[in-house]
């Protein structure tokens, strides 16, 4: 079974809930835990530990000087601006390239051809028994932010429980991440502020027909808002974490309260269950 | 020698526009000739790589001097290597003016 745990924007806890959400998995038989935040992965400050490397490639074009005949089609073509052909060449701004491999395409003289270029790596560790941890790290400066999110995808299979933490947001690597999913964890905080951005998660997930619940965390006990969203939008109301001092000074120190405190470990992996029971509902 | 103002407008009386990549209009004027071509600019609402897909418009009507307000990274690269010089408008408001100050030597360099 793969989820994925998203929220409508940053800071929101959904790393919090990943990370010990897979520490109580682990627990219990092993899980995959891939971090699709690409942007700014974090969850190997929770699980330290030695990780292998693989480079993340694109296509991106290479000009044959010799076979160009500076006609131009290319430059026109790239609608994002990665060509610019000058009167004695033809300058290619690798950064803005996003591999639609349509100027090699349109090239009359055929002197396009596509080399690899790295835009990132995905890294995978087992910090634990039990839990294979897989990062996608973008490289500064690039913009293929997708491409990165499908290779760690890809590094971590098919097989077993998968959760992946989403990136803030709703752009497209968040697509990308909730593609061929089974269920969507939607993590909020009670305050009325977040829930416009859960709405566009709700409905990116609905789009792509992929069932979804929330988890309320840092809940003061008032969560009448998100109660009401979630009743409106027929969501379920998966878990909800009460903000306290114990948890907060867990989660200051970078701890995992599925670890370090009794009880949670239990209640993540009930919300496993929960999460699979809908599932089994749903499909 | 054919110099490209950004402009708000068409012609040599259009406000002058302080964006490179994303001005609604470059207006080529021939020095010699004493012409005035104004091309809308199609990358105003683009998403990316407003800076060199507008510096291959420059290349294309064979500018080789650039009057404008600010530029970024890939732009100037862009046309750096296309051997265009660039120039900051100052206080000039129309793009009759701004020409006017280049070709008095009143403009300062930015690129
Ligand atoms: S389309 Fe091909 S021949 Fe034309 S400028 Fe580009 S690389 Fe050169
Ligand atoms: S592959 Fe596509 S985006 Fe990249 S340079 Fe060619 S046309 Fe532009």
């Amino acid at each position: 079974m793969k989820i994925v745990v998203a929220s409508g924007k940053g800071g929101t806890g959904k790393t919090t809930v990943s990370a010990n959400l897979a520490y109580a998995l682990a627990r219990r038989g092993g899980v995959t835990l891939v971090d699709c935040d690409v942007e700014e992965p974090n969850l190997h400050l929770f699980f330290p530990g030695e990780s292998e490397k693989k480079g993340v490639p694109v296509p991106v074009p290479a000009i044959d000087p010799e076979r160009c005949t500076l006609c131009g089609e290319c430059g026109h073509f790239c609608r994002y601006g990665a060509l610019t052909v000058l009167k004695d060449r033809v300058l290619f701004f690798a950064e803005l390239c996003h591999s639609c491999g349509g100027c090699t395409l349109v090239c009359p003289a055929a002197a396009i051809t596509e080399v690899g270029r790295e835009v990132g790596v995905v890294e995978t560790s087992h910090p634990l028994p039990g839990l294979t941890l897989v990062s996608g790290v973008m490289h500064e400066g690039e913009v293929l932010a997708p491409k990165v999110v499908a290779a760690a995808k890809e590094a971590a299979g098919d097989e077993g429980r998968i959760v992946y933490d989403a990136s803030p947001g709703v752009a497209c690597p968040v697509i990308e991440t909730l593609e061929g999913t089974d269920f969507c964890i939607l993590v909020t905080e009670s305050t009325p502020f977040g829930l416009h951005d859960l709405d566009l998660a709700v409905q990116a997930a609905a789009a792509l027909g992929i069932p979804a619940g929330v988890v309320i965390n840092r809940s003061d006990g008032e969560d009448e808002a998100a109660l009401a969203f979630c009743h409106e939008h027929d969501l379920p109301v998966l878990m909800t974490i009460a903000f306290d001092r114990e948890v907060a000074a867990v989660q200051n120190r970078g701890g995992l309260i599925a670890r370090d405190l009794p009880g949670w470990e239990e209640r993540f992996a009930g919300l496993w269950d929960e999460v699979a029971g809908r599932c089994e509902v749903k499909a | 020698m054919i110099v490209c103002i950004t402009a708000k407008g068409e012609g040599a009386d259009a406000a002058v526009e302080p964006r490179f990549g994303r001005a609604p209009y470059f207006v080529f004027a021939d020095t010699e000739a004493g012409t005035f071509v104004s091309v809308k600019n199609e990358l105003v609402d683009a998403a990316g790589g407003v800076g060199p897909r507008s510096a291959q418009v420059l290349v294309d009507h064979g500018a080789t001097i650039l009057v404008t307000g600010q530029m970024g990274g890939n732009a100037a690269t862009a046309l750096k290597a296309a051997g265009i010089k660039a120039y900051s408008f100052g206080d000039a408001a129309t793009v009759a003016q701004a020409l006017e100050k280049y070709t008095q030597g009143g403009l300062s360099e930015i690129l």
